[in-house]
């Protein structure tokens, strides 16, 4: 399967008002790295809650991982869920459980035997610097320390597609840089990667990224690569 | 030593320490337990009084079955003397009379002797024969039978069932234990109304914790185990107190009981079955907890995508 993620006129309307979200048509190809972009208000959070299936849309259709997510049971929904690692832009850190707790959520959900987690989260801990930090409650770290908490709870699982709400809005620039290497890495893995951001910066840093820029709810491709996206083939290791 | 509700385990409803960490709060915090306590004294105290007052009417009926009293009521002696012959000669021939015993003059005397005084139930005071007799209250017809015989033979007797005389008595407490019993139905639906309020305070309460599990990944019934096992357990802990006090409240109320020395009340008891139904009563609750716990919350959780 060459597209992981498929949109077609796909709308989003929240009660009875206008669509955030209209005729969004789009397919991610499975290890592509996709940067998200467009002002305030341009429906890229709508957009990302699509992707992470806390929304349905209102209309159109989404395909994930080949499946169709719009008419899917909710109770299959969990396990393609799973597949997905998040950064949210509040981070969404249980604000009771340690680092290491939040970090070992994921894999406590999908079941992973606890002899399995510890060596694991550890080692997550120590990659993104915070080590020394495992019991440490999400009140007691930093914003930035808080963000690499929330980046390495999304990626302890090794999801198929990893999605970041401005995932550098709260970090040092040398921070910003090791966490674009990180995602980096993760895509040569064969992770897909959307990151949605304000910072122009941060688009040059990944040479090859497809940038998908939404206004007012609609995301024009006049070229057409993101109907049809090049193929980038994962990097063995 | 200091009591800690927190460091009580039951083996089958222990959660595994990272899940008791997800839902920060002790054991019996909120007033789930309390008002479940509350609930299940009175529950037990219901179907305690049910369970007695239905043993009771049984009792009552079982004594009272078949048995009636003739009066041969005739002011001249000879008379009375030649219709009770009369009455015993034809209540020896009668198929469904299983025994009778005519009560001796004495024992007549000793029960008006509290009304009439020992000087005035003298040979000049008629006083009615009594003759007792048990009939085979299972065959049909064995008393309007017996009533015909009898009166056909003595025209001054009054023949009269036991069952006739207490029947309201009887009646009454069948009410009695219809309302008892209505009474832990509506506390059942009491403690279902809290479990499910309590379910629903503590799903708000930890709606971020759920939301941020549910975008992980977390299936409903994992969620909803969560709150089930903390639920389940508030209750039977709960329920374990209003077991302990009420189980204290009948022992005095027993010992109460005695002392007043009436044979009807001193004979108030809900048997080994009673007993045992009344203490399985918390885990029923527990269960019934669980179950409206899970419920609540699975029906919450559908209302998230």
């Amino acid at each position: 399967m060459s597209h992981i993620i498929q949109f077609e006129n796909v709308g989003l309307r929240y009660g009875t008002g206008a669509e955030t979200l209209s005729d969004i048509t789009f397919s991610l190809a499975k290890g592509g790295f996709y940067f998200l972009t467009g002002p305030s208000g341009a429906g890229k959070t709508s957009l990302l809650k699509l992707l992470y299936l806390s929304q349905r849309p209102s209309r159109g259709l989404i395909r994930l991982f080949g499946d169709d997510m719009v008419t899917m049971p909710r109770d299959k929904l969990p396990m393609y869920r799973r597949r997905i690692g998040v950064v949210f832009q509040d981070f969404r850190l249980v604000p009771h459980l340690s680092a290491f707790d939040n970090i070992a959520l994921p894999l406590r959900v999908s079941g992973v035997a606890e002899k399995d987690i510890d060596h694991t989260v550890r080692e997550m801990l120590n990659w993104v610097g915070l080590g020394d930090r495992a019991s440490a409650r999400p009140a007691t770290l930093s914003g930035g320390e808080q963000q690499r908490v929330a980046i390495a709870r999304a990626v302890i699982t090794r999801p198929d597609v990893l999605l970041a709400d401005e995932p550098t809005g709260n970090v040092d620039p040398d921070m910003a840089a090791r966490l674009l290497r990180l995602f980096d890495a993760l895509n040569q893995l064969g992770t897909t990667i959307v990151v949605a951001t304000h910072d122009l910066h941060l688009l040059s840093r990944i040479p090859g990224a497809h940038i998908m820029r939404l206004a007012d709810g609609h995301l024009p491709d006049p070229t057409g690569t993101l109907r049809n996206p090049p193929l980038r083939e994962p990097v063995s290791v | 030593m200091k009591f800690d509700l927190n460091k009580i385990d039951i083996p089958f409803l222990k959660a595994p320490p990272h899940e008791a960490r997800l839902l920060p709060e002790g054991r019996m915090a909120g007033p789930m337990p309390w008002v479940i306590a509350i609930i299940m004294f009175l529950t037990i105290l219901s179907a305690a009084a049910g369970l007695s007052l239905a043993r009771s009417a049984e009792g009552l009926d079982a004594d009272l079955a078949g048995r009636v009293t003739i009066q041969i009521v005739e002011a001249n002696p000879d008379k009375r003397a030649a219709q009770t012959a009369a009455v015993e000669k034809e209540l020896a021939r009668l198929a469904g009379v299983q025994s009778f015993r005519r009560v001796p003059d004495a024992e007549v005397s000793a029960l008006l002797q509290p009304w009439f005084g020992a000087e005035a139930l003298d040979e000049d005071l008629p006083v009615p024969t009594l003759v007792d007799v048990t009939i085979d209250s299972a065959a049909p017809g064995a008393f309007a039978t017996m009533r015909s015989s009898v009166t056909a033979v003595a025209p001054s007797a009054r023949v009269e069932a036991h069952a006739q005389w207490l029947g309201p008595l009887t009646r009454l407490l069948g009410s009695l234990t219809f309302l008892a019993w209505m009474l832990v139905v509506l506390m059942g639906g009491a403690t279902l109304s809290i479990v499910v309020l309590a379910a629903r305070s503590a799903l708000n309460t930890h709606r971020e914790t759920i939301e941020v599990m549910h975008l992980l990944g977390a299936t409903d019934a994992q969620i909803a185990q969560l709150f089930q096992r903390r639920i389940a357990l508030d209750a039977l802990f709960g329920a374990g107190i209003g077991l302990a006090a009420a189980l204290i409240t009948m022992v005095l109320l027993r010992g109460r009981l005695a002392a007043v020395g009436s044979e009807l009340l001193g004979s108030v008891g809900i048997g080994w079955v009673g007993w045992l139904f009344l203490l399985i009563m918390p885990a029923l609750s527990a269960g019934l907890a669980t179950i409206a716990a899970r419920t609540t919350i699975l029906s919450a959780l559908r209302r998230i995508l």
